[in-house]
């Protein structure tokens, strides 16, 4: 156990590391959100007078950041096999489940750190103000949603191998997990068939979690959200590791 | 006692759909030994790589590494088995420090174990000073002299090399050989695929010749050698069709053909040939232009067994990719 402890974290220090050393990844990553929040927060808000849509908004675009960068860290598996990379994870005396979960651990890592920094601007920009327990409470949230995210990532990375579809992979999981999930509506608003399809979206249970964490806003009961989290998550992780395995170079 | 063969192969056969990439090879390789697989691209090499290194399974038949055999305890053997692959494997976005600690972790290497061989291996390779700056910032030969390092870093007792100088230039080229004579003078047994004749003649204690997925010769360099009788004659003249059936109904020499414009074939001795040979051609109205004569090389025994040049190949594609221009 001990052994595959140390391999676990070499896969997640890889992650970890690669992140760290690209300072473009750190610097996008953090615009884009920024830039949904004030341009979306601003616009939109403008529309709905009575609404606090900025705030309401601040845990659907922690989301988001951390569904991006999650699926990207695990699609990312489809790069690894085109720059060979591949080659020296499965010829070293590792098992598949230690690249599996070293690859979702390493993932969430950068995920979580980024989901943090966009909370830590919105109490700042005083759209929100949680207490401490809410703050530790959104971080254990943050991991295990982007746990999960990673691993639906890594699912698609090793059904879909060539590297041509990567970005179309990457768009078509990412897109509707965003928008048909309630980060950026009220559920209570939405139509019925977009209620019904957010319903079934991993990411609703996330931004719900979160925004009962940091608004006290959400529309599930938190240990609802929870166990339907871990739920996903293990199934989800439980997928990965059973098609990673019958991935080759 | 009977020595144990460092690697046994037997009857190794890899199918993609119809095609027979790797076709029923067996063969075995002795612990300290420098072992060379050498064939033209798509001969199979880079495949048979993968089965002997478990990341891929054969159709048919199997091997021992090290005694233990590749189906049955796959994980047992990459801990015993370094590689550098053919293609580059390397992170890019990783310092080369990185990129060998990583790998000493997935070996499971203690940290002060690993510290220490990390310094070793960099000297070997004289990376030492570049150990912190990132990958991508290094050259075709730092790369390459990077993997091997990284390949050696868990002290394996076998380590494969496939087509360890490809497309690095003639220079760079050489002194990649004096790492590897180094590392066998270590005892490491190594195996070796190449496609460039000069590095298996120059490095390996046996050549295996494999075309087609088959091993068509294996033995010492030298006595592949010696399946050319004597000396390689090489006349170029300005009709090439009539000085080869000249050749071959006087009987001046064995296997003649043409190649590359002009006609070669093997004789015993051909500083006493050369004579009657000119005089055959001018009774006969053949002009000849030039008389090449050299002692047999490893081409010479690759086209006397193929019938074909080796042919060369540029880098920068991946295996699979270099196997479709090829028509497969
Ligand atoms: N995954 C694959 N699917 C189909 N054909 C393959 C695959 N990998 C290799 N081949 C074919 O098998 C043959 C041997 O390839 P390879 O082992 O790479 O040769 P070498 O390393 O000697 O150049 C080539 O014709 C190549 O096209
Ligand atoms: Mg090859």
């Amino acid at each position: 156990m001990a052994i595959e402890l140390i391999k676990i974290y070499a896969v997640w220090f890889r992650e970890v590391k690669r992140f760290a050393n690209s300072k473009s990844r750190i610097v996008g990553s953090l615009a884009m959100p920024l830039f949904f929040l004030i341009a979306l927060g601003g616009g939109i808000g403008a529309l709905v007078p009575d609404f606090n849509y900025p705030t309401f908004i601040l845990p659907g675009i922690i989301g988001m950041t951390i569904l991006f960068n999650s699926i990207f860290s695990g699609v990312s598996i489809i790069w690894d096999r085109e720059l060979g990379y591949l080659k020296e994870l499965l010829v070293a005396p590792t098992s598949r489940a230690t690249i599996v979960i070293g690859k979702a651990l390493g993932g969430a890592t950068t995920s979580v750190l980024q989901g943090a920094v966009i909370l830590a601007l919105g109490i700042i920009f005083g759209l929100a103000s949680p207490s401490l327990i809410g703050v530790l409470l959104a971080i254990f949230i943050m991991v295990i949603f982007a746990t999960l995210i990673v691993s639906i990532g890594i699912i698609f990375a090793s059904i879909i191998t060539e590297i041509e579809t990567f970005q179309l992979v990457v768009n078509l999981i990412m897109m509707p997990l965003f928008f048909l999930s309630n980060a950026l509506f009220p559920v209570e608003k939405m139509p019925e068939w977009l209620k019904t399809l957010s319903m079934f979206n991993p990411v609703s249970y996330g931004v719900d979690a979160l925004r009962t964490l940091i608004n006290g806003a959400g529309s599930n009961p938190f240990v609802l959200d929870i166990l339907i989290l871990l739920a996903i998550l293990i199934v989800a992780l439980g997928l990965a590791g059973a098609l990673f395995n019958r991935t080759s170079i | 006692m009977e020595k144990m063969s460092a690697i046994e192969v037997i009857s190794l056969t890899k199918k993609f759909g119809a095609f027979t990439a790797v076709d029923s090879i067996s063969f075995s390789v002795e612990e300290g030994e420098l072992f060379g697989f050498l064939g033209p691209n798509g001969a199979g090499k880079s495949t048979t790589a993968y089965i002997l290194t478990t990341l891929l399974k054969p159709t048919s038949g199997t091997a021992k590494i090290n005694g233990i055999d590749i189906l049955q305890s796959p994980e047992k053997v990459r801990k015993s088995i370094g590689i550098v692959f053919q293609d580059q494997t390397l992170d890019n976005r990783l310092s080369a420090y990185d990129n060998l600690n990583i790998h000493g972790m997935l070996y499971n290497m203690p940290a002060a174990a690993r510290k220490k061989r990390i310094k070793e291996v960099l000297e070997l390779v004289e990376l030492s000073e570049w150990e912190n700056k990132l990958v991508k910032t290094f050259s075709g030969g730092m790369r390459r002299r990077l993997e091997i390092a990284r390949g050696l870093l868990h002290t394996p007792k076998i380590l494969f090399l496939d087509e360890p100088t490809l497309g690095l230039d003639a220079h760079t080229r050489r002194h990649m050989w004096t790492y590897i004579k180094k590392l066998k003078e270590q005892g490491i047994t190594i195996v070796l695929s190449t496609h460039y004749l000069e590095e298996a003649d120059a490095l390996c204690d046996r050549i295996a010749i494999i075309d087609h997925g088959k091993i068509i010769a294996l033995d010492t360099p030298q006595n592949l050698k010696k399946l050319v009788g004597g000396q390689v004659l090489s006349i170029k003249s300005q009709d090439n069709e009539k000085m080869l059936g000249l050749v071959n109904s006087k009987n001046l020499g064995a296997n003649a053909r043409i190649l590359n414009g002009s006609v070669s074939f093997e004789v015993k001795n051909g500083s006493e040939a050369i004579p009657g040979i000119v005089n055959a051609a001018e009774k006969a109205g053949i002009k000849i232009e030039s008389i090449e004569l050299h002692v047999p090389s490893l081409e010479d025994v690759f086209i006397k067994l193929t019938g074909e040049q080796i042919r060369e190949e540029t880098a920068g594609q991946s295996d699979f990719k270099r196997g479709l221009a090829h028509g497969h």
